[in-house]
């Protein structure tokens, strides 16, 4: 089983600012020609993994995007130690990603379309989702259920963050609750899943997209394949866990290459418009933010009701 | 300033036992040796096979149990068990993993290790409840969904996700009992509710300890450590707020004294039952969703947008300084390194299972 490191020697014969090796087909492409492929390998199309302002470029009309929440910032609520403090591997992985946390959200456009859009970033600690990574796809989506704009999450991520332990659990019923909100008001939700998408982020918001995009050749798992082959000492087969497995299997709807990403959302936008409103929508949406939606009346639901047996019926055929 | 995590602390604690292990708070201290000795013993509680699971508690302390089987989808899971019971005047609906108490149930049974059908089966049991207005209460006793390739080709990952807006949006009381390992993802899919309670000597992590430490120690070794760093007792997730309530455990454990911890763990869902059955149901709704909308400790600084521009090495500055056309000093800040994201230092610090 190919698996990705993540990491590369360090000695490399040639100045790494100017030139990456392909890791699949050892081609040396030229950064500066790499970036302008969207970071895709010209010679194989191998799809190196995207920065989130690169990922915000690329999908976003030029300008459009507003970020909100900026200035969220992971605590240690455990005092976790293990070979690091957990507050010193933050410091370590802000200074090195300029970035300070492993998630941004905000709202923009995709070719008119306006958007609700979170972007993860692998760079950050794996892309690990603790309560920043959490908080900022809730808000995310309470804010595409308030203002009724469709939800698109861009997810990179190991799992869940161990250093926030079961707080990190957490997130998972927290972002899907929120999610499940979404869904029972009409207000559409697409999960474009990239390398890596695993854990506890597809065990959870990754996996329950309206429509469900990948990119080629992405690692997507539950359980990493360090970790089937560990515990259970199953061989597994050429190409599990990858995109195309998960395509075959019925649980992504569309494999896209970086390219065509855009183009495919941007068709999209076009079907997956928010539902007219409907009454008990309405008055939860007037109510305004937060608590509003918490006090959304569920009275008028059988309609709604519906809506989510559909959801959960679907997934099952 | 930590959102979240002082409002969710618990509401009643009538039933916890005081808990040995140093209040949240305090840096933990993983080489004192008597507290991971403390923190270990527990894990081995939880574990232990002759622990009582889930279904001989609900016969224990329920009573008209018919246990039904299948997802209608593809088959049934015997590492998830459900059906219906009752207990006292409360009809209800229960759910839960099933480990074996000897070797060959144990294999039978994949070690209490669901796969997708048995999160799909637990979600056909949710919904017939919701249709007949009656409770839900799950017991959790798992090391984690079963991590293999027929669970990932089914979609174990999808059914965790569905399985948890399932019960996020379940229009009936749904009481949570942790009575053994609350392992991932793989308990979190039938741990949504309105009230979670955990036995004494039950654990709820957000990953195995061995796992942890194999990650984060690079050495499955150091499991007792990261036992001890994760804070995964019962009594400290209490003060977390993530569980409620503690039932103590009679005697030397759950396992020397079945019958007497069903009739605490049944004596207190009653209760339960008893304070939720009346209750409206959106305001329930509300209530549940409340409670996990407040999980999680973050900081907000308030300040807006630019990250930090990465601090330059001397050659990019010199590089920068002879002007190649494209910034000189005091330009907008670059895009972010590209590199980073494929040329981590470190493995990613993440969860596994």
């Amino acid at each position: 089983m190919p698996i990705k490191l993540p990491f590369r020697p360090r000695r490399q014969g040639f100045p790494p600012d100017l030139w990456t090796k392909c890791p699949t087909c050892q081609e040396m492409l030229y950064n500066k020609q790499l970036e302008k492929s969207l970071r895709v390998c010209d010679k194989c199309g191998h799809h190196f993994r995207l920065r989130v302002d690169a990922r915000l470029a690329q999908l976003l009309d030029h300008d459009t995007f507003q970020e909100r929440d900026a200035g969220l910032e992971s605590v240690d609520p455990l005092g976790f130690v293990d070979q690091k403090p957990y507050p010193e591997r933050l410091a370590a992985a802000r200074t090195s990603t300029g970035i300070r946390d492993a998630a941004m959200w905000g709202t923009g456009a995709i070719g008119g379309h306006g958007v609700a859009i979170c972007v993860m970033d692998f760079a950050f600690m794996g892309g690990s989702m603790g309560s920043v990574v959490g908080e900022k796809v809730t808000r995310a989506a309470e804010a595409a259920l308030a203002e009724r704009l469709p939800l698109v999450v861009v997810s990179a991520s190991g799992g869940a963050r161990m250093q926030e332990g079961t707080l990190a659990l957490m997130q998972l019923a927290k972002t899907v609750a929120a999610l499940v909100r979404l869904a029972e008001a009409g207000v559409p939700y697409v999960s474009v899943m990239t390398d890596p998408t695993t854990g506890g982020v597809f065990a959870s918001y990754a996996a329950l997209g309206d429509v469900n995009l990948a990119e080629p050749d992405a690692l997507i798992a539950f359980a990493g394949a360090r970790v089937s082959a560990g515990t259970i000492a199953e061989t597994l087969p050429d190409g599990f866990q990858r995109a195309e497995f998960l395509f075959a299997h019925g649980f992504v709807d569309q494999v896209v290459k970086r390219a065509d990403l855009r183009d495919v959302l941007l068709g999209l936008l076009g079907y997956l418009r928010p539902a007219p409103q409907r009454r008990a929508v309405s008055t939860a949406a007037q109510n305004g933010s937060g608590n509003g939606l918490l006090s959304r009346p569920l009275s008028t639901l059988v309609d709604v009701r519906a809506d989510a047996r559909t959801g959960a019926e679907r997934s099952r055929g | 300033m930590v959102d979240g995590l002082n409002a969710a602390m618990p509401a009643d604690s009538s039933l916890a036992e005081a808990s040995p292990e140093p209040v949240l708070g305090h840096q933990h201290r993983v080489d004192d040796e008597a507290l991971r000795e403390a923190v270990w013993a527990r894990v081995q509680q939880a574990r232990n096979v002759k622990r009582p699971h889930t279904l001989e508690l609900v016969r224990l302390m329920a009573s008209e149990v018919i246990e039904l089987h299948g997802d209608r989808l593809f088959g049934d899971d015997p590492a998830l068990v459900g059906g219906f019971c009752r207990f006292r005047q409360h009809r209800a609906v229960f759910v839960g993993q099933q480990k074996g108490s000897e070797v060959e149930e144990n294999v039978a049974r994949n070690f209490g290790m669901p796969h997708a059908e048995g999160y799909r089966k637990a979600m056909r049991l949710f919904r017939l409840a919701e249709r007949l207005g009656l409770p839900v209460v799950t017991f959790v006793d798992t090391p984690g969904a079963y991590p293999g390739a027929a669970s990932e080709e089914r979609g174990v990952a999808e059914s965790i996700a569905r399985s948890i807006g399932v019960m996020s949006g379940l229009r009936t009381p749904i009481v949570c009992v942790i009575t053994g390992e609350g392992g991932s993802g793989g308990a979190l899919a039938i741990a949504v509710g309105d009230v979670i309670i955990a036995l004494e000597n039950a654990i709820y992590s957000v990953i195995s300890p061995e796992g942890c430490a194999s990650i984060l120690w690079r050495s499955p070794e150091a499991a007792q450590q990261a036992a001890v760093a994760m804070r995964l007792t019962a009594g400290e997730q209490q003060a977390m707020g993530v569980i409620d309530l503690v039932i103590a455990e009679p005697a030397e454990g759950a396992h020397d004294a079945p019958e007497e911890t069903a009739r605490r763990l049944g004596a207190t869902i009653v209760a339960q039952l008893d304070a939720l059955m009346p209750r409206a149901l959106d305001d329930l709704l509300d209530d549940r969703y409340d409670r996990f909308r407040r999980m999680g400790a973050f900081a907000d600084s308030g300040t807006s947008v630019t990250p930090r521009q990465e601090r330059q090495s001397l050659g990019d500055r010199l590089r920068l300084l002879l002007g190649s056309g494209r910034g000189m000093l005091g330009a907008e800040p670059g895009p972010l390194r590209p590199a980073a994201a494929d040329d981590q230092d470190e493995p990613p610090l993440r969860e596994d299972v």
